[in-house]
């Protein structure tokens, strides 16, 4: 009996990709071994292997067809011996199931910070959402820094963030890009990728894994002057570096009376990417954005990367600037401007709306957005603001929003204690007291390290619906349970 | 996505200079001299060092100066000569016991004293006290309270004069202690892999806080080895002689100057105070440190070769008075100065406030 060959998966993240190139035809003998197609998404291109010896019998899949999802049977194999079907590609990774939006028993308590109603069983309207991750991003309203009747492009995160790097680089021989396999690798993610051909080896830099060592060689660089961008391949590793990034980098223009700066951009991605566990999976954004002395981004939007980090380069400040790898691959539009530089510290209203305010950053948008549709198929107008700086943090812009609304909800990945959405509450409570109609309330990640199991580590972050119950919950909403 | 090729060539800017170098062998400079006005410039400096820092801890005894105030006293030759033989634009940064470095470079002694009292006057406006003064006009780029962080950031600073092609070097100090940090052995690898500009300064005065270095260090006799792995090549030099310190120093930052990679000189030197004020020194004998004072003394050493070149006692008498009335001038500064305005507490935080 056949087996049939799936579309493999080249990274954690990886959803769909294109079938570039069939190595073989129907008909053909394989080995185990034999390279029988090639496989590429917008980072990287993978040759697929045998893993079984038999004559490919049907190829299901034609070369060139682009979003193949990856488990998607692409061709079917007659095995010699025909016995287990197992065929697979470079990864035999499980299915990278669509996050769906499904109730979760006791989710209230775990991510709500206050007690929350009863939702009842299951909010059947929330299901027929599109799923998260598989769908095309959540595009957010356009944004006011750009001039009326500028054509948009559309664009990935990685590119926007690559661009900008570019035309930086380009502009300002200063700037220059270190870290682990930035240059000849072309980025572990693929961030600086075409760099080193542009730029050379002077300024396209590959490190050794040593963030402790490297961070702080960026730091007396730019104590020199020079304007380092310093890439870390996940902020996770960052840690090994946080004494440089926050004694030395943040510290010392204070510590000098206003004598010494530092212009370097600490960057690379935060948060949660996909069944890679504990110790690659945190959100530091609200630990950086407690450290006076630095600025720290953390965009959600390609056109928010893009111009977020030309003005992160071009800051005398250190920036942390905090990306995510989900979004990387993610397509928005783009102004197409020869310098689009956006303001740092200044949110952004991402989807205007009256009822009820939905605060949040980076990758928390994206369930956000989503929450909003479902909140206005509902009758609940939603605004959403997208904090895109998390220091210095645009209150105002929340303050405002919710003098109008009464109600907030904040949303984020990262752990509930001493949150970001903990500050913006506090602030909050302390601004806009009396405008309050509702205790404002938090979606969080769960208070535990990532799990790796799928379903644990599904319920250890937050959801559109989880987002859905907090809005209804602060709007007094009950009836849709 | 295509994938772009390599810029042919390009690869090889950090690592164009030479495939490796034999190392030097740790030699004895055997009694390198200085000209009797280089022992006299070298008198006056350590002098200004030695008499500063003494007022610093009265200073300190009196309650003006607060928190941390760790005295350079006895290790003067080090940065003495060092400074000699360093050239204008390379750069100096060190950790925190660090007035003596901030003195040698030629920042204002009224400056430094009235940081070290928190007033508005100090070279960071009273904000960082002891530990943390910088000058970019005169090189020195800290005072860095945290051990070991001199390495990767002196690095840092060579990496720049490379990128920049100036031709200039940074002196980097640290001390005994931190030769035992990972960041240490992080920055000799990159410094070694990309030819930077970069002359590392061991100071040994032999106590990391209070543990002598052979309790808390493997192989504590040769430090000057700590680079042997990554090609870098070390000395050994007698830091309570400030002429050898000086020829050991021009000879390494010509090498290092010329392409040839980092290099490590480790200066056998002793402090005679505590690590810090509150230190009570039970780790070390009274006559331990009576001995150093006694027949090593650096000052002491240079005031010895000048009698014997047939200085004129007067003219050092005359030295030690102006000297005196430099630190001393300092002194009454630093105590009639404002502390800063309140306002400051806000200020600096982030550069582009301005």
């Amino acid at each position: 009996m056949p087996a049939e060959i799936l579309m493999p998966a080249l990274s954690p993240t990886m959803e769909e990709g294109t079938l570039a190139k069939w190595h073989v035809r129907e008909g053909d003998a394989v080995r185990t071994g034999d390279v029988i197609a090639e496989i590429e998404t917008d980072k990287a291109t993978m040759e697929v292997e045998a893993i079984e010896d038999g004559i490919i019998q049907s190829i299901l899949v034609p070369e060139g067809t682009e979003h193949v999802p990856v488990n998607r049977p692409i061709a079917t194999l007659q095995l010699e011996d025909d016995e287990t079907p197992a065929v697979g590609g470079p990864s035999a990774a499980p299915p990278t199931a669509p996050a769906q939006m499904q109730p979760q028993a006791d989710a209230q308590d775990i991510f709500a910070s206050e007690p929350a109603p009863d939702f009842g069983e299951t909010e059947p309207e929330v299901e027929t959402a599109p799923a998260g991750p598989q769908a095309a991003p959540a595009e957010p309203a356009p944004d006011t820094e750009i001039p009326a009747g500028t054509e948009m492009v559309q664009m990935t995160v990685r590119r926007a963030l690559r661009d900008a790097m570019a035309e930086e680089m380009r502009r300002d021989g200063d700037v220059f890009v270190m870290g682990e396999e930035v240059a000849e690798y072309q980025g572990a993610y693929k961030v600086t990728q075409g760099l080193l051909a542009e730029f050379g080896a002077r300024r396209v830099i590959d490190t050794p894994i040593t963030e402790y060592g490297f961070a702080g060689i960026g730091v007396g660089a730019a104590f020199a002057g020079l304007r380092p961008i310093v890439e870390f391949m996940t902020w996770n590793f960052a840690l090994q570096a946080i004494d440089h990034i926050i004694n030395s980098a943040a510290k010392t223009h204070y510590m000098s009376g206003g004598q010494m700066r530092c212009p370097i951009v600490f960057r690379g991605p935060n948060g949660a990417a996909a069944r890679v566990a504990a110790q690659h999976s945190q959100d530091f954004s609200p630990l950086y954005a407690q450290v006076p002395g630095l600025k720290v981004i953390a965009p959600y939007s390609a056109a928010d990367a893009k111009g977020l980090l030309k003005a992160a380069i071009r800051e005398d400040t250190p920036v942390v600037f905090l990306e995510n790898e989900i979004l990387y691959g993610q397509s928005f539009a783009v102004p197409r401007l020869d310098d689009f530089v956006l303001p740092i510290g200044k949110a952004r209203i991402a989807r205007p709306g009256n009822d009820v305010t939905l605060v949040s950053y980076s990758r928390g948008l994206a369930y956000t957005l989503d929450a909003a549709e479902h909140l206005a198929n509902q009758g609940i107008d939603a605004e959403v603001i997208d904090l895109r700086t998390l220091r210095p943090l645009d209150i105002e812009t929340v303050l405002a929003s919710v003098r109008k609304t009464n109600r907030i909800v904040t949303v984020e990945e990262g752990w509930p204690i001493c949150s970001v959405g903990t500050e913006i509450c506090a602030q909050v409570t302390a601004g806009a007291f009396d405008y309050l109609d509702a205790p404002p309330l938090k979606v969080t990640g769960a208070d535990v390290p990532m799990p790796y199991a799928a379903n644990l580590e599904k319920l250890a972050l937050p959801t559109a619906q989880l987002v859905v119950s907090a809005a209804k919950s602060v709007c007094y909403r009950e009836d849709a349970a | 996505m295509t994938s772009p090729s390599l810029t042919p060539g390009a690869a090889n800017f950090w690592m164009d200079q030479r495939p490796s170098e034999t190392l030097h062998e740790p030699e004895s400079p055997a009694g390198p001299s200085l000209s009797p006005e280089d022992y006299l410039s070298a008198y006056r400096r350590m002098l200004l060092v030695r008499r500063f820092e003494e007022k610093a801890g009265q200073l300190y005894g009196m309650g003006y100066i607060g928190g941390f105030c760790h005295l350079y006293i006895g290790q003067e030759a080090v940065v003495t000569g060092m400074m000699m033989a360093k050239r204008y634009g390379d750069q100096v940064i060190t950790s925190y016991r660090d007035h003596g470095h901030m003195l040698a470079t030629g920042m204002d002694p009224k400056g430094v004293m009235a940081e070290l009292t928190g007033r508005r006057s100090g070279y960071s406006k009273g904000k960082g006290g002891s530990m943390h003064m910088f000058s970019v006009e005169k090189g020195f780029y800290g005072g860095h309270g945290i051990v070991g962080t001199p390495a990767p950031l002196g690095t840092g600073l060579a990496f720049a004069n490379k990128y920049r092609g100036n031709g200039n070097v940074c002196l980097t100090f640290f001390g005994e202690g931190a030769a035992n940090q990972g960041q240490v052995y992080e920055s000799f690898n990159m410094a070694s892999l990309w030819k930077l500009p970069v002359l590392y300064i061991i100071e040994n005065n032999h106590y990391a806080m209070g543990t002598a270095v052979e309790r808390a260090t493997a192989h504590a006799e040769e430090l000057y080895h700590r680079g042997l792995a990554f090609g870098i090549p070390g000395r050994q030099i007698d830091g309570m002689d400030v002429a050898a310190v000086k020829t050991a120093g021009e000879e390494a930052l010509e090498s290092v100057r010329s392409g040839n990679g980092p290099m490590i000189l480790e200066a056998l030197t002793y402090r005679y105070r505590g690590h810090s004020m509150s230190d009570p020194a039970k780790y070390r004998t009274r006559e331990e440190v009576q001995d150093m004072r006694q027949h090593h003394d650096p000052i002491e050493l240079v005031h010895k070769r000048l009698a014997e070149l047939g200085q004129n006692d007067d003219e050092l008498k005359a030295i030690d008075k102006e000297i005196r009335t430099i630190v001393n001038e300092a002194a009454q500064f630093a105590q009639d100065e404002p502390e800063p305005d309140p306002s400051e507490l806000w200020t600096d935080v982030v550069a582009s406030e301005g």
